[in-house]
């Protein structure tokens, strides 16, 4: 199960600065986007709005046609609704944000027993597949301060699939690793997109990943999207100045 | 001439001292207990959104920090009588000191409760925990175990703010030592016991408090 997201002219401001400049945008439901752009552009604002981790200064959120901070009938949404909606949404953070004090283990069956309300067996067997999956099926026991970068990414990678979220949004989470641990999670995240089963939004700056493993790719810049096309279009021609600057000085970087 | 320390006069009163020594050690323990348990609740309401909760919180730990311990004893001494509430003197003492630690202790949960970095609150709400599971299950273990030594600098302070319970007619150690010493005129023997036997007890509850620390500090370092 996937969902739709909408976004119908978002702004964000921290006081004088204004983060987002009226965003709007349409992903249907199964779509893995990535999303580019300079540092400041506004694209990890984005997935933060999208996860209620902030609130919008003004427009509209929507996850599949119900507005995150209004209910149905246009009055400012209580807790409960936050939370319903809030349900459907996983993410993956740059810096990890693993609990500390739990294992591998603990981290991913937090949420599937105390929000999903599964018994600890369900919750522990449901674990394990996903730690299975992200390659640390021997790492179960372990404590986050003992694993390494790319396996602190993987439970955390782990974490948010364990609650079966409808859309994951995945936060530079690429950013923070040594260079030879990026490949294995992007592979994870190639993986979870070719099985089209969530929607997908990724903040990137691994261009490569982005340019062949995402259905289409947002050009940020200065709070706004820039540039908006299939992925391979974007990369391949893209029609924007800006995006051209951009792809340019990155390429060049690499 | 009597020897400066007389230790068969030293054993004779020693059992009175040690009765005394557990009035002591009652008060700091639940007096401890409460300041502990309190300062919690102080902490977390301080934090509350509603400032109905908060601000009161905040009220409390400012006032019951600004003024002395020995006041507050007093106070609740001679004030809780005359609105109509009779309680023992050292259950008024205990309830002093706990609420006077209390105010001590919740400053200490708030840094240590300040200093859980905002991405774990920001996990937490991805993962869609209730407020309450948030507090109880991840910032909360992850705020206490350091601010655990804190604490047991406050149980040891405490515990020597005990005599202050004299002062309200507890018959804690240095009252005792006191009465002792009126009646037979010496003081050396008594005195010296009670300075001995706070020593020991204050080095055995700093180490405890170390053993405890570095239990709790099983999984060390952050993620």
């Amino acid at each position: 199960m996937s969902a739709s997201i909408r976004l119908v002219d978002v702004h964000k401001r921290y006081g004088e600065l204004e983060v987002l400049r009226g965003v709007s945008l349409d992903i249907p439901a199964g779509q893995t986007v990535s999303v580019i752009g300079p540092s400041g552009s506004g694209k990890s604002t984005l997935l933060r709005l999208l996860m209620t981790l902030e609130r919008p200064t003004s427009g509209v959120i929507e996850i599949d046609g119900a507005s995150m901070w209004t209910t149905p009938d246009g009055k400012p949404a209580g807790n409960a609704h936050v939370r319903r909606v809030r349900g459907k949404i996983g993410m993956v953070f740059q810096h990890f944000n693993l609990f500390p004090h739990m294992t591998a283990l603990g981290n991913v069956i937090e949420a599937p027993i105390h929000v999903a309300g599964l018994s600890r067996d369900e919750a522990v067997q449901r674990g394990r597949e996903y730690l299975d999956m992200v390659g640390l099926g021997d790492k179960v026991d372990t404590y986050p301060a003992q694993l390494s970068g790319g396996q602190k990414q993987r439970v955390g990678i782990a974490r948010a699939l364990a609650m079966r979220p409808e859309i994951m949004l995945f936060d530079e989470v690429t950013s923070a690793l040594d260079p030879e641990l990026v490949g294995g999670i992007l592979q994870i995240m190639r993986d979870l997109a070719s099985q089209r089963t969530m929607t997908m939004i990724i903040v990137t700056h691994q261009m490569k990943f982005a340019e062949r493993s995402s259905d289409r790719t947002l050009f940020f810049d200065q709070g706004n999207i820039v540039e908006d096309a299939p992925s391979a279009e974007l990369f391949a021609h893209p029609r924007e100045d800006r995006t051209q600057q951009f792809l340019q000085a990155v390429i060049e970087a690499e | 001439m009597n020897p400066i320390f007389d230790w068969s006069f030293a054993w004779q009163i020693a059992p009175a001292l040690a009765r005394a020594l557990a009035i002591t050690v009652q008060a700091t323990v639940l007096g401890m207990l409460m300041a502990v348990v309190l300062g919690l609740l102080l902490a977390l309401a301080r934090r509350a959104p509603w400032a109905l909760l908060s601000w009161p919180a905040a009220f409390v730990v400012e006032f019951v920090r600004s003024t002395p311990l020995l006041v507050q004893m007093y106070f609740l001494f001679y004030v809780l009588p005359a609105g109509g509430v009779q309680l023992s003197p050292l259950v008024t003492g205990t309830l002093a000191l706990g609420l006077h630690y209390a105010a001590y202790c919740a400053e200490v949960y708030r840094a240590g409760i300040e200093a859980v970095p905002r991405g774990q609150i920001e996990a937490a709400t991805a993962l869609n925990l209730s407020a309450w599971r948030t507090a109880t299950g991840v910032v909360l273990p992850q705020a206490i175990p350091p601010v655990v030594p804190a604490l047991g600098n406050y149980l040891v302070a405490m515990f020597k703010d005990t005599p202050l319970l004299s002062a309200i007619t507890v018959v804690e150690l240095l009252q005792q030592s006191k009465i002792i010493g009126s009646a037979t005129f010496r003081y050396t023997e008594p005195l010296t016991l009670v300075g001995a036997l706070f020593l020991v007890l204050s080095l055995a509850a700093a180490w405890g408090v170390r053993r405890l620390e570095r239990r709790l500090q099983r999984y060390g370092g952050r993620a």
